[in-house]
C-alpha cells in the first residue's frame, strides 16, 4: 500500500439541494498520472476542491503520505505537498513571471528582514525554469504570455513549492496541440520527479496518450478505477453515462414540420466558421461538442449578442437582420443561457421581476406604465404551469433551489412567447430530479409547434431528447445526424474531428 | 439558514424607519423646541435639496453606478439661472444688455444645463465603457469649473422677487421647495415601480449580462438613468438658489457626498438592484434630524461630522449582513 502517496476515503459533500459527493473513494501513486472523468456535475471538480480545500469535505478522510490529515483551505494543502493547476488561471497579469512564482513567499534581505531580495528570487526563479527546461525570463511581465506558457508558469510555482501532488482541471482546453504536446512533456517530467499528477479531462484522446489509470464518477459515486491499459473509449463512455435513460428522458414523438429557421454560412472571425443548418417546426435539435467547440458562441451570434462578419438568417424563409437580443426577441427567439448566474437570473431582484424582465413591453398600458394585475396573473399561471417552488413570486430569486431558479428563466423566455427557443444546457448543475421536469417541459413545447435548439454537453440528454443532433468541433458543424443514426461512439468521433476531413453536411 | 423570528425579520424590514422614530421621539424628549412645527419645517426646508438631489443618485447607484457630478451640476445650474434673472437695475449684471427674461426661462435654463451634464456622464458610461465613477469625477471638476469662469468666482446677487419666491414662498404653512421635494419622490416612486424603466434600472443593477440578454437596450437606459440624475440635481439648484438669493458657484460644493450618504443610509446598494423611494427619505430625514438635533442640543458641529461618518458606515455594515443573511 506504500505505493499510494494519496488516499481519499468515503468522501461525502453536499451543497443545498444538490448531493455532490456520495462517499467517493479516490487514490493515487507516486509517479504516476491518474485521469478523473466524469460528465459535467459528476463531482469531479468538487472531489479536487476537497482535497485542495476550498471545499472541505463534510465527512472522509484523506491520507497523504501515510498520514492522516485535514485540509481546511488551499494555503494549507500547498504546504502539504499538493498543489492545483486551475482551468481559469488567475495570474497578477500586471507583475513578472518571477513575483508570480514568489508570491506571498518572497525570499527577503537577510539585514532588514523587511526588503525583498530581487536578486535571489531572479537566481532561484532562473534555477527552477532551467530545470523544467522552460525558456523564459523572470522578469517578463505575465501577461506577456500565452496561455500555454502561464500554465508553464504555475506549474513550476507547484514545483517551487516542492508539491508531490498536482491537479489538473482540463488544462488543455485552451491550447494548440503543439501546446498540448509540449504540456505533456512536462508532465512526464513530473512523473520523472516521482509526482502524482490527478488529470481532469473530457478528452478521450488525451487519456490513452498521458494516464496511467483512471477514475470515472457519476453523479457523485465513483463507477470504476482502473490502468488505462484495460480501458476502451466505449468502456469509458458507458461508465461515464451509463444509467436508465427512458426514465430521465421523457420524450414524446412530436410533429415536425417545415423548416422555421435556416442559418447560411455564418462567420463569427475566429470562432466560428461556415455555420449552415435548418431548424424545423416541433423539433428538437441537439447541439454537441467539446468544450470551445463554439456552441455558445454560435447561439450568442444567432441571438444577438455576438457580432457576426458574414452569413444569413432566415426565419419562415424570411431573411432577419439581428444585431442585438431585442430583435431576436421580436423575431421570436428566445435563449436561455448557459451561465444561470452570469447571464441569466437577477439575483437581489423578485422572482416576479425575473420572469417578466424580458417581456416587459407587453405589459405596458398608455405605452408607460406597467399593468401590476396582468403581471401577476401571467405570472402565477406560469409559477403552475411549470411547478416552480416558491414562497411567493415576491421572494428573491437568490433564495431559490438551482433548478427552481432555471425554471424561473425558463417562464421568462415562455412568456415572450417564442417560436423558436434555444437552451444552452439547461440542466447543468440542477439535481436529478428538477432535471427530468425540465426534460418534460421541453418536449411538451416540441410537441406544441416549438423549435428548440438544445446545447448540451451531457451525452445522455442529447441522445434522449433530441430529434437531431449537430455536432461542432472548432468553431465548425462536423455532422448532423438523426436520431436513429447517432450514437455516443458516433457523435464523440465527430466532435473531436477536424472539420476538413470529416465534414457531413 | 438559522430561522429568523417575525419580529426579527420586521426590524430587519423597517429598520430605517424605525431608527428615524426612535431620533424622533428622542429628541423630542431632550430638545423641547425639536418638536415645533416651525422647527420640522426648517429641517424640511433644508433638506429638500438635498433630498431630491439623493433621488436623482439613487437611480445611477441602483444601476449599480454612482454619479459624482451632482454637486457640480447645482452650483452650474446655480449661476446659469441667477445670471438670467438678475434686477434689470443691478449694474454689474453677468449680461449687461440682457432685456427682461420671465423667470421661467432661467429655470428652463438651468434645467437643460444639468440635464445635459447628465446626459454626458451617460453617454460617456454607456458607449465608451468607462467607470461610473471616473466618468462623473472628470464632469463633476468641469461643472465645477465652467460656473467658476462663468461668474469669474464672484456672486450672482440681486435676484429678482419673482424667480425668489420659488425658493422662499410657501402654499398656506408649506413652503414650495417641500411641495418640489414631495412631487420629485412621488414621480420617482411611480418611475421606479410602475415603469418599463424603473424595472430596467433594477435589471442593469442587479445584472447587467441579463438585462442585456433580456433584450434591454442598456446604453439607451444608462442614458437615461443619469439624465435623471442631472435633471433632479438641476431642481435642487433652482430651488436651493432661489432660496439663498443668490447664484453661488460653489454653492453645491460636497452636496453629491451628502446625498450618496443619504442614498446609502436608506438602504440603497452600491451592489446594485436594491433601493427603493421611502428608503431614500427616511436617508435624508435621519441625516437632517440629526444635523438639527445635535445643533437643537449645542453639540459641536465638528463632532456632528464625526457621528456622520459612524451612521454612514453604520448603515452599510447592517445592510450587507442583512442582505448577506438572505442568501
Amino acid at each position: 500500500m506504500e505505493d499510494y502517496i494519496l488516499e481519499m476515503k468515503n468522501i461525502v459533500r453536499t451543497f443545498p439541494g444538490v448531493r455532490a459527493l456520495n462517499g467517493v473513494d479516490f487514490r493515487a501513486k507516486r509517479g504516476s498520472v491518474h485521469a478523473l472523468m466524469g460528465e459535467n456535475g459528476a463531482g469531479k471538480s468538487t472531489l479536487m476542491k476537497c482535497l485542495v480545500g476550498i471545499n472541505p469535505p463534510d465527512s472522509g478522510e484523506i491520507w497523504l503520505k501515510g498520514k492522516k490529515v485535514t485540509i481546511p483551505n488551499p494555503h494549507e494543502a500547498l504546504k502539504l505537498g499538493i498543489a492545483m493547476i486551475y482551468q481559469e488561471l488567475n495570474p497578477v497579469l500586471e507583475r513578472s513571471v518571477m513575483e508570480n512564482i514568489w508570491l506571498g513567499r518572497e525570499p527577503m534581505l537577510r539585514k532588514f528582514g523587511l526588503l525583498v531580495d530581487h536578486r535571489a528570487m531572479y537566481e532561484q526563479t532562473r534555477q527552477l525554469l532551467k530545470e523544467l527546461e522552460i525558456d523564459i525570463d523572470p522578469k517578463t511581465k505575465v501577461k506577456e504570455l500565452s496561455v500555454a506558457k502561464m500554465q508553464m508558469i504555475e506549474i513550476a510555482k507547484a514545483i517551487s513549492y516542492n508539491a508531490d501532488v498536482v491537479i489538473m482541471d482540463e488544462p488543455t482546453s485552451s491550447l494548440t496541440p503543439n501546446e498540448v504536446e509540449h504540456l505533456f512533456s512536462m508532465i512526464r517530467k513530473l512523473k520523472a520527479r516521482n509526482v502524482a499528477v490527478i488529470y481532469i479531462t473530457h478528452k478521450m484522446e488525451e487519456i490513452f496518450t498521458i494516464a496511467d489509470e483512471v477514475t470515472v464518477l457519476r453523479d457523485g459515486n465513483n463507477i470504476t478505477t482502473n490502468p488505462i491499459a484495460e480501458m476502451t473509449i466505449d468502456s469509458l463512455i458507458t461508465a461515464m453515462v451509463g444509467r436508465h435513460l427512458t426514465e430521465m428522458f421523457p420524450k414524446m414523438e412530436s410533429q415536425i414540420g417545415d423548416v422555421k429557421l435556416a442559418v447560411r454560412h455564418l462567420e463569427v472571425p475566429g470562432l466560428l466558421h461556415d455555420i449552415s443548418f435548418d431548424l424545423r417546426k416541433g423539433e428538437i435539435l441537439g447541439v454537441a461538442g467539446l468544450v470551445g467547440a463554439g456552441r455558445t458562441e454560435l447561439m450568442e451570434a444567432l441571438f444577438g449578442l455576438r457580432r457576426k462578419s458574414a452569413g444569413e438568417i432566415f426565419i419562415d424563409g424570411k431573411k432577419v437582420e439581428i444585431r442585438a437580443p431585442s430583435d431576436a426577441i421580436e423575431a421570436g427567439i428566445g435563449f436561455l443561457t448557459e451561465d444561470r448566474r452570469l447571464n441569466g437570473i437577477i439575483p437581489v431582484l423578485s422572482v416576479k421581476v425575473n420572469i417578466i424582465v424580458a417581456n416587459l413591453r407587453n405589459y405596458l398600458r398608455y405605452g408607460f406604465f406597467l399593468n401590476l394585475k396582468k403581471i401577476h396573473h401571467d405570472c402565477e399561471e406560469f409559477k403552475e404551469r411549470l411547478k416552480i417552488r416558491t414562497p411567493s413570486l415576491d421572494t428573491l430569486i437568490q433564495n431559490l433551489s438551482g433548478g427552481n431558479q432555471q425554471k424561473v428563466l425558463v417562464a421568462r423566455w415562455l412568456l415572450t412567447n417564442p417560436d423558436i427557443l434555444i437552451l444552452d444546457e439547461p440542466t447543468r448543475g440542477i439535481d436529478v430530479g428538477a432535471k427530468a421536469e425540465i426534460h418534460t417541459i421541453i418536449t411538451k413545447l416540441a410537441c406544441e409547434g416549438k423549435s428548440i435548439i438544445m446545447v448540451s454537453s451531457e451525452m445522455p440528454e442529447i441522445l434522449g431528447m433530441s430529434d437531431r443532433i449537430m455536432v461542432m468541433s472548432r468553431g465548425q458543424i462536423t455532422a448532423i445526424l438523426d436520431r436513429k443514426d447517432a450514437d455516443q461512439e458516433t457523435i464523440m468521433r465527430y466532435a473531436a474531428a477536424k472539420a476538413n476531413n470529416n465534414k457531413v453536411a | 439558514m438559522a430561522q429568523q423570528s417575525e419580529v426579527g425579520k420586521f426590524i430587519n424590514k423597517y429598520a430605517i424607519f424605525i431608527v428615524l422614530i426612535v431620533m424622533v421621539v428622542v429628541l423630542s424628549f431632550l430638545s423641547p423646541t425639536f418638536l415645533t412645527p416651525q422647527n420640522l419645517i426648517n429641517v424640511l426646508i433644508t433638506e429638500s435639496g438635498r433630498g431630491i438631489l439623493a433621488i436623482g443618485v439613487a437611480f445611477t447607484i441602483i444601476s449599480r453606478g454612482i454619479d459624482l457630478s451632482v454637486g457640480s451640476i447645482v452650483s452650474l445650474t446655480s449661476v446659469i439661472a441667477a445670471s438670467l434673472v438678475q434686477e434689470p437695475s443691478y449694474s454689474a449684471r453677468i449680461f449687461p444688455h440682457l432685456p427682461l427674461l420671465p423667470p421661467i426661462v432661467a429655470v428652463v435654463a438651468g434645467l437643460v444645463a444639468g440635464t445635459i451634464v447628465g446626459i454626458t456622464n451617460g453617454a460617456l458610461i454607456a458607449y465608451t465603457a468607462i467607470p461610473p465613477f471616473i466618468a462623473t469625477l472628470g464632469s463633476m471638476i468641469i461643472a465645477r469649473g465652467l460656473a467658476l469662469i462663468l461668474t469669474n468666482a464672484y456672486p450672482v446677487p440681486m435676484l429678482r422677487p419673482e424667480f425668489k419666491i420659488i425658493g422662499q414662498g410657501s402654499l398656506g404653512p408649506i413652503p414650495y421647495v417641500v411641495i418640489v421635494f414631495a412631487l420629485v419622490a412621488i414621480v420617482a416612486f411611480i418611475i421606479l415601480n410602475y415603469t418599463r424603466f424603473g424595472k430596467n434600472v433594477y435589471a442593469i443593477g442587479g445584472n447587467v449580462n441579463a438585462a442585456k440578454t433580456s433584450g434591454i437596450k442598456v446604453d439607451k437606459n444608462l442614458l437615461a438613468i443619469y439624465a435623471v440624475s442631472g435633471l433632479c440635481a438641476s431642481i435642487a439648484g433652482i430651488l436651493i438658489t432661489a432660496r439663498a438669493a443668490s447664484g453661488i458657484a460653489t454653492l453645491g460644493n460636497n452636496y453629491e457626498l451628502d446625498a450618496i450618504a443619504a442614498a446609502t443610509i436608506g438602504g440603497t446598494s452600491h451592489t446594485g438592484g436594491i433601493g427603493t423611494v421611502p428608503g431614500i427619505i427616511a436617508g435624508i430625514l435621519i441625516l437632517g434630524i440629526l444635523n438639527n438635533g445635535l445643533l437643537l442640543l449645542g453639540i459641536s458641529p465638528y463632532l456632528q461630522q464625526v457621528i456622520k461618518g459612524i451612521i454612514i458606515v453604520g448603515a452599510v455594515v447592517f445592510d450587507m449582513r442583512k442582505n448577506a443573511r438572505q442568501k
